[in-house]
């Protein structure tokens, strides 16, 4: 539409006494068009899905709530579910170590991160499956004494189900820990002061003011730390670890229906992810409490965000 | 002075090779009102911040109702003490932020009874009491349930008063309390400390406000280059200043 016609057409013929003209908001044409487009792309992949013979939705169907993909959901929750909790727990320490005034412990801090996100996680996840090769007994003890508190076999102490937990958790540790570095590094040093000199302790400033604040920061990195551990569960499989996509490698192994069995575990992580976002968002709406509604704050339009310029 | 509630003797402080304090002397009585006035860099922000021990000194002594702040005297040695007893010694000081550092996740009312609940030990009922009744004497009873976002800068700041007070401190220290404000939000503010003033509180005012320091100040303290250069009765000393130093600074803001 060029201008001059634009001039043309909205010029009034005849003055309309003001505050008597009907307003029209903007209409989005170009909306409407890219759902067109997004529904039919999406119908059309779905139809040649849908009548494809390769997919085999009877077999996809058959093996959707079988036993062995049961089993492998449950433990790939499991780990998941575990290994996020040794990963958030250790991330924190690691942080406030990181943080801290005491070189020794920044300086223990920086190594744990140095040989744990320097190393693959493959081979962490094999060390921990294979420790038993590297260390036959576990002993604690006073080493050049004859005093043992503690010895057992390795292999007993850490199984399998506990190794895959060991390699994913405390990796998950290290790399996380710079997440929640950042998170209170994002706290406002205003808000330290002030809190010392109501009186309270450093512990206590962290722990009720500066992380409480820095979880608005964490949380959406730490969401995507999840649903990443989610699908890297998947690693222990060569610690024979019996989770969810491993289960269904082991089983078109035999039968050789490769693609059926990958889409019922597309499926299953897919469902997973979902409710994992969903979890994400309400965690997120919790912790956004005094700076704005969650709706308002996810907005990019500059007009979306109010009520900033007197926050601190 | 006989019995000085606030005294700060040869205070030295330095950033780097960068001497901020230079050997401040200021002995403050119980219930006077001391305005520091300076032009910006001249280190009356780090002296209020070395009061209450933010900032450690590197030589000198500060001393509030008779304590060290920061340190125990054994003899002749001075030992820093640690973190909680720092913090005990700091219940003595209230401090009120240029910026209001209100705690953002926290509404007005919680803003204000989180160090007496945590710190204090009180109850509940008894914390929310009384963090209701110091809103209500800065003019915010009906606004307790919002979050700093939510408030003008002259309610947080008169927020940020509430939340000092309610560790009823011996001492109250202004960086700058109106500095950050709108013109028209600054009178709220100066109103609240002027009430204070009027009941007996100690304070230590760092300001830009030539006006208050006339009207409600004690003694007026004009510091530079990390020295105080002049101090006395404020309008003789604001209207007729005896040094250079002074005279350039008083110049450029009257």
């Amino acid at each position: 539409m060029s201008g001059r016609a634009s001039s043309d057409t909205l010029a009034p013929p005849v003055p309309i006494e003001p505050g008597a003209e009907r307003i029209v908001r903007r209409r989005h044409y170009g909306r409407w068009v890219a759902a067109a487009l997004a529904l039919a792309l999406a119908s059309a992949f779905a139809f040649s899905l849908w009548r494809n013979p390769n997919v085999n939705r009877h077999v996809v169907l058959a093996y959707l709530f079988a036993g062995p993909t049961l089993s492998g959901v449950l433990v790939t929750v499991e780990l998941t579910v575990l290994a996020m909790g040794i990963g958030v727990i250790g991330a924190v320490i690691l942080a406030l170590m990181r943080l801290s005034h005491n070189p020794v412990l920044v300086a223990v801090a920086l190594a744990y991160q140095w040989f744990f996100r320097g190393t693959p996680q493959l081979v962490q996840i094999i060390f921990w499956g294979f420790l038993g090769a590297l260390y036959h007994n576990v002993i604690i003890g006073i080493p050049g004494t004859r005093i043992v508190f503690f010895s057992a076999p390795t292999s007993t102490l850490v199984g399998a189900f506990v190794a895959a937990l060991l390699g994913l958790g405390l990796n998950e540790a290290a790399y996380a820990s710079e997440i929640v570095r950042s998170g209170i590094l994002s706290v406002h040093r205003g808000q330290v002061e002030a809190a010392l000199a109501v009186g309270m302790t450093p512990r206590r400033t962290m722990r009720r003011i500066v992380l409480p604040q820095s979880m608005r920061v964490i949380i959406p990195p730490m969401g995507n730390e999840t649903i990443s551990m989610l699908k890297t569960t998947s690693l222990v499989s060569v610690i024979s670890g019996h989770d969810l996509l491993t289960n269904l490698q082991n089983i078109y192994s035999q039968t050789f229906q490769v693609i059926p069995l990958l889409i019922v575990a597309c499926i299953w992580y897919l469902f997973l992810t979902t409710i994992l976002s969903v979890v994400q968002a309400r965690i997120e709406r919790r912790y956004s409490r005094g700076v704005a509604t969650g709706r308002q704050r996810t907005r990019l339009r500059p007009h979306g965000i109010r009520g900033t310029r007197t926050s601190q | 002075m006989s019995d000085p509630i606030l005294r700060l003797q040869g205070v030295c402080k330095s950033f780097g090779a960068q001497r901020v304090l230079n050997d401040v002397n200021l002995d403050v009585a119980r219930g006077e009102v001391v305005c520091i006035l300076g032009r910006s860099g001249a280190g009356k922000s780090t002296l209020l911040r070395c009061i209450n021990h933010l900032e450690s000194i590197d030589s000198g002594r500060i001393t509030v109702d008779g304590q060290i702040m920061g340190y125990r005297a054994r003899g002749h040695v001075l030992h820093e003490l640690g973190e909680a007893a720092l913090a005990r010694q700091r219940l003595a000081v209230g401090m009120v932020f240029q910026q209001f550092n209100l705690f953002a996740h926290m509404t007005a009312l919680e803003n204000v009874v989180e160090a007496p609940r945590g710190v204090l030990r009180m109850a509940r009922g008894d914390a929310e009491d009384l963090g209701r009744a110091l809103l209500r004497r800065v003019g915010l009873a009906d606004r307790c349930d919002a979050y700093p976002s939510e408030l003008s800068g002259g309610q947080c700041q008169r927020v940020a008063i509430a939340r000092a007070l309610a560790m009823k401190p011996k001492v109250m220290l202004f960086d700058e309390p109106t500095s950050a404000l709108d013109p028209e939000l600054v009178g709220e503010v100066l109103d609240q400390m002027r009430d204070l003033a009027k009941e007996g509180m100690t304070m230590i005012v760092v300001t830009h406000e030539i006006g208050f320091a006339r009207e409600v100040a004690d003694r007026a303290v004009i510091m530079d280059e990390g020295l105080i250069v002049e101090e006395g009765e404020p309008r003789a000393t604001l209207a007729n200043p005896q040094t250079d130093r002074a005279r350039a600074f008083l110049a450029r803001v009257l």
